[in-house]
């Protein structure tokens, strides 16, 4: 007899009612101009640079958010990747988006004139954006004012140090930086005197560094710059403020005297090489490195700029000062992640 | 080895809604060793109630249950079930489906020496003519199977009394007539007091020595059983 | 088992696709893995699989033991006594299930930290100022996470231990007790043996979700081989490393899969009639409040703390005036929107499965691999899944996009390669729910409509979905609430502005600012919270029949 299909071709047509419906609005409604920002870079940090992108430009830009595998996503997006500019944060991954050809040059007077030459591709393939630092976080009562990352490992320290888990990119950042002006076998041998030292496993973010200098659990600790800003800068009795409160900064340096400055990392920028609206995606560049976006960065987000003569946050100002960068090449520090990485895997520092 | 039983002015209760709701009122019986008593009645008079009360897993409100020597129920004493040295078969077989034959008959001599269970467990097995289904599981049985089964493995630890809740319910007449002349013979040959409760009549008399019906909670009638012939029914 | 042949061809390549979909990421992984050589391979194993793989098993090991103490004592607890909350507490100790492991690790840490209230208290009681002090051991740790994630999967053993206890015949206990055995010894020799099939399915179930986990590991500081997977292909930037590695987990993948499965096959225990239960002994005294404080102590440490450290957090939030963002009720409408998408795609695909591979039955076990393939899903971890899916997805979608002349990628864009992993990660549940309700439907049934004229849809449609609406209903709520709590597969496939309350909160765990994580957190609990009390409610009975 035949086949009643009824509840089959039901579904059927359901089902391609509603495909067609998330096609339709998935479909690009086109009229104002228009950008596609991937970033790894959360929310609220960027927002609002991009909101005063929007209302200076009248360009719509449109955000994802990725927090990992910006690289695979775009790559296996191909031809017809809808992404403009790709955003993201330490020079590791930037170098990887480049290395992984999604990416393409750029020649923008505005952009050289901005950023000096070691903070930015050669052939405009990468830019960097703002910089960070990684200072050490200590216990407002130790009498500590200088500090040398090497020290990290002396056995003084035994039993002292928090630290977020060694195969986060800031961290082998800094690995790859020692390896850089120390060579392989000295930056293993302080890998291993750190680890030693530790208080509790190497986990957890930067912030839970003075979190845990507040709860007792160590002394000092490795972390980022603009965090100090965030926790002194929270509201009055709120947790943050309290563990901002509770530790002093002091900028180490690397004992290597042919450096003798801070390890900096990066937030950068490039645009995509299949970029469908070009033209806007340097206008976004060109405007994140303006005078006013750079201070947005400094006021906003506690970063230390890439534009010379931009002032730096006030909290950032008293509590940290102006940083000797140390000169290394950030490129240079790419170059060096892989086997950084395998250090950390050797010495089985996470573990 | 086997006891005698007595039940004094036992009183049975469960808790309801409404406090205590008393299911067997004044209940008296004895039964020498050796014997072989049953409680006749239709569902819900209480019968199969005494028999847990015997066995340990009811409360006793009022009387008491001796068995030979001893106290096992009362206001002021309840021994645990495990200690009463009462052995069961149930309606619905009760056998363990995840042991075979010979490990469900094996299963209450766990205190004796091993070459000692072994032996207990063929003979028994034997007794109730399956002396070659040890290593089958409880599903690969026959109903009837699955009884003698239950049979053996309640006589095994050489229990003082054997209770029988309506053991012979659930198979077909055929078998049924069969099995409770054989369980009679073999609870005859062992000297095994037992308690039979049922519905049935028939079965009644062709098992028990002694008969008690029982209805609403009281034992109405207890007397010698007359074996059954055509004319009585 | 019913020889009629099946409906048509419709059925079974639907069926059949579905299943090669499942199996696309896999053979995708296994190609990533294969196609690019040696070389990472002699790093990885020697630094870094020893000892993640130790990790796993010990974590494995740990919460395995946790789980099955917790959740079979519990379940037997609540069935063979009475005692005083026992009548909330046999539903309540479900309640974990509402709470995804990442949330629960990020309360814990929050609340054991040596400036957090647990401690603060403990150091006011034994007169201490400062922590540096006195401290208790860190929860960053093995045995912290082997607590954290075991008092939040024992559910899993607890539903299916409770469903075969509530079902075993209360004479099974008696005869036992007859022949000598102590109550102790009764549970030990009867009704432990007995309940093995459906503890092996739920063993299997908490210790696939505990190799899943990425969120509560990564906290706590444990690298198993998914933390693994995730570092190698981030930081390392290593994608064939990271499939590798994943290939590799599958082989654990496997041994629990099989456990569940060889669970499953000697359910053939069950007696055929349906038959007095247990009935719960009243308890008194001190041991009745034992009883209690035994039975409520998973529900306080899985539920009832995690749950209100996050009311507590959000309450300060909003005390501090910060409030809600529309950031978060955005996502709060994404999370529910995409969780009902999937959970609606899921259920039909698993119908379609189940039903195909019933009805196969006359072709012998050519079909069933369909059904098996669906479990596979289940079992693969969320990252390795979309790690899997994103080139044959891609490209898939790339097709799609010139075909119609859509300049980028329209699957992609519209969310639906997000909703396509999910439905992948939790086909197993609609397949099995609906494979029981299947069983469970006496063929008479179904020959009798067939002989009234009716065709195999239109019985579907008439007799069968009627009686599997129970089935339907307890899947739907199972995959909802999973489909609430996903994380990884979101973090990575999701499309342009599209926040789920997950990845809201995993970001801001991450980057350890707490400000809107709570909030985020507590809807999450909030919201998952209702499908997994009717579950409870409703469900016990529901598996109760399943277990058989």
């Amino acid at each position: 007899m035949t086949q009643r299909l009824r509840p089959p071709a039901r579904a059927v047509s359901a089902l391609s009612c509603i495909a067609a419906t998330l096609l339709a609005t998935a479909m690009p409604a086109h009229a104002a101009e228009e950008l596609t920002l991937y970033t790894t870079r959360e929310a609220g940090l960027i927002q609002p640079l991009i909101s005063a992108f929007s209302a200076q430009s009248g360009i719509k830009v449109n955000t994802v958010f990725v927090k990992d595998g910006l690289l695979e996503r775009v790559k296996a997006e191909g031809a017809r990747s809808p992404a403009d500019v790709l955003m993201t944060v330490d020079i590791g991954n930037l170098m990887d988006l480049v290395d992984g050809g999604v990416t393409q040059p750029v020649k923008s007077a505005a952009l050289d004139a901005a950023i000096p030459s070691n903070l930015r591709g050669a052939d405009g393939q990468w830019y960097a954006l703002s910089m960070r630092a990684r200072v050490l976080y200590a216990d407002k009562s130790l009498p500590i004012t200088s500090f040398r990352y090497e020290d990290l490992a002396n056995p003084k320290y035994k039993g002292k140090v928090c630290i977020r888990a060694g195969q986060h990119p800031y961290n082998t950042a800094l690995v790859s930086a020692m390896i850089a002006h120390d060579g392989e076998a000295k930056a293993e041998q302080w890998l291993r005197g750190v680890k030693a030292n530790l208080a509790r496993k190497a986990t957890g973010g930067d912030r839970d560094v003075a979190r845990d200098i507040l709860g007792g659990i160590c002394d000092v600790g490795l972390a980022n710059s603009y965090y100090v800003g965030q926790m002194k800068g929270s509201k009055e009795g709120s947790d943050a403020r309290k563990w901002g409160d509770a530790i002093k900064v002091i900028k180490p340096t690397f004992g290597n005297a042919k450096s003798g400055g801070t390890h900096v990392n990066i937030s950068g920028a490039a645009v995509a090489k299949n970029a469908p609206q070009r033209a806007n995606a340097v206008k976004l560049l060109e405007f994140l490195v303006s005078e006013p976006a750079q201070a947005l960065y400094a006021e906003i987000n506690y970063e230390y700029p890439v534009r010379k003569g931009v002032a730096l946050d006030s909290i950032i100002s008293s509590s940290i000062g102006e940083l000797k960068v140390d000169p290394l090449p950030v490129a240079e520090i790419a170059k060096y992640r892989k086997q950084a990485s395998a250090l950390v895997d050797k010495v089985a520092f996470d573990q | 080895m086997s006891a005698a039983l007595q039940l004094d002015d036992v009183r049975l209760a469960y808790e309801g809604a409404r406090g205590l709701h008393t299911v067997v009122e004044s209940f008296s019986m004895s039964l020498d060793a050796g014997a072989i008593g049953c409680l006749l009645g239709p569902s819900g008079c209480g019968k199969t109630t005494v028999l847990r009360a015997i066995a340990g897993f009811e409360p006793v409100r009022a009387g008491t249950i001796r068995l030979g020597d001893s106290v096992l129920s009362s206001v002021a004493t309840h021994v645990q079930p495990e200690r009463r040295r009462v052995g069961m078969m149930f309606q619905e077989y009760a056998l363990f489906p995840h042991l075979t034959a010979a490990q469900n008959v094996g299963f209450g001599l766990k205190r004796w020496a091993r070459a000692a269970q072994r032996e207990r467990v063929a003979a028994m097995l034997a007794l109730v003519g399956l002396a070659d289904a040890g290593e089958r599981h409880p599903h690969e049985l026959s109903g009837g199977q699955q009884q003698r089964v239950a049979l053996a493995r309640a006589l095994a630890p050489e229990p003082a009394l054997l209770l029988l809740d309506e053991p012979f319910s659930n198979l077909d007449a055929a078998t049924r007539e069969r099995l409770t002349a054989e369980v009679r013979d073999i609870l005859k040959a062992a000297g095994q007091t037992a308690v039979l409760v049922t519905h049935n009549e028939a079965e009644a008399h062709t098992m028990a020595d002694h008969i008690g019906v029982m209805h609403n909670g009281r034992l109405m009638r207890w007397a010698a059983s007359v074996r059954p012939t055509r004319d009585n029914g | 088992m019913t020889h009629l042949r099946s409906v048509g061809a419709a059925w079974r390549i639907a069926s059949v696709a579905i299943a090669l979909g499942v199996l696309a990421p896999v053979l995708s992984l296994a190609w990533l893995a294969v196609g690019s050589g040696l070389a990472h391979w002699s790093h990885l194993a020697r630094h870094v699989l020893p000892q993640a793989s130790l990790n796993t098993a010990l974590l494995l090991t740990g919460v395995g033991v946790l789980v099955l103490v917790i959740g079979t004592g519990c379940a037997w607890l609540v069935t063979a006594c009475d005692f005083p909350g026992r009548k909330v507490l046999h539903w309540a100790l479900l309640l974990p299930l509402a709470m995804p492991t990442y949330i629960v690790a990020f309360a814990y840490l929050d609340l054991l930290h040596p400036i957090g209230p647990v401690q603060g208290a403990i150091r006011w009681a034994l007169g201490f100022d400062s922590p540096r002090q006195f401290r208790l051991p860190d929860l960053r740790s093995m045995p912290g996470a082997i607590f954290v994630l075991g008092f939040v999967l024992y559910p899993y053993v607890y539903m299916t231990a409770r469903a075969m206890f509530m079902t075993q015949p209360a004479h099974l206990m008696e005869a036992a007790r007859t022949l000598g055995a102590t109550r102790t010894g009764a549970f030990f020799r009867v009704a432990l043996p007995l309940a093995r099939p459906a503890l092996a399915v739920g063993l299997s179930l908490a210790l696939l979700e505990t190799l899943n986990d990425i969120g509560a590991s990564e906290f706590l500081g444990i690298q198993t081989l998914t933390v693994a997977v995730y570092t190698t292909w981030i930081t390392r930037s290593d994608l064939a490393g990271a499939a590798q590695i994943a290939c590799a987990m599958l082989f654990v993948v496997l041994a629990l899969v099989l456990l569940e499965r060889n669970g499953r096959r000697h359910q053939r225990f069950g007696s055929a009639q349906r038959m007095r239960a247990i009935q719960p002994r009243r308890l008194h005294g001190a041991t009745a409040w034992l009883a209690t404080f035994a039975a409520a102590l998973p529900v306080m440490l899985g539920f009832v703390a995690p749950a209100l450290y996050l009311v507590w957090e959000t309450i300060k939030r909003l005390r501090l005036g910060t409030g809600i963002s529309s950031g978060l009720v955005a996502s709060l409408g994404n999370t529910i929107g995409l969780a009902a998408g999937v959970t609606v795609v899921t259920v039909a695909a698993g119908l379609v499965v189940a039903w195909a591979v019933r009805n196969q039955g006359s072709l012998g076990n050519g079909a069933r691999w369909q059904a098996r393939a669906a479990v596979l899903g289940y079992a693969l971890p969320g990252t390795v899944l979309a790690i899997g899916l994103l080139t044959p997805a891609l490209a898939f979608d790339g097709a799609l996009g010139s075909l119609i002349g859509h300049p980028g990628l329209p699957l992609m864009g519209a969310g639906i390669v997000l909703v396509v992993a999910c439905a992948i990660r939790f086909l197993a549940m609609p397949v099995g729910g609906i494979e029981a309700g299947l069983a469970r439907i006496p063929p008479a049934l179904e020959q009798a409509s067939r002989l009234l004229g009716e065709t195999a849809s239109g019985t579907l449609r008439r007799v069968h979905l009627p009686l599997l609406r129970p089935a339907i209903a307890a899947a739907s709520l199972l995959v909802f609430v999973d489909a609430m709590k996903e994380l990884p597969a979101t973090l990575l496939l999701r499309p342009a502005n599209f926040d789920t309350l997950a990845t809201l909160l995993y970001a801001e765990a991450a980057r350890g600012t707490y400000e809107e994580g709570a909030m985020a957190a507590l809807a999450i609990v909030v919201v998952g919270l209702l499908p997994v009390m009717l579950l409870a409610r409703s469900g016990l009975s529901v598996q109760a029949e399943a277990a058989r």
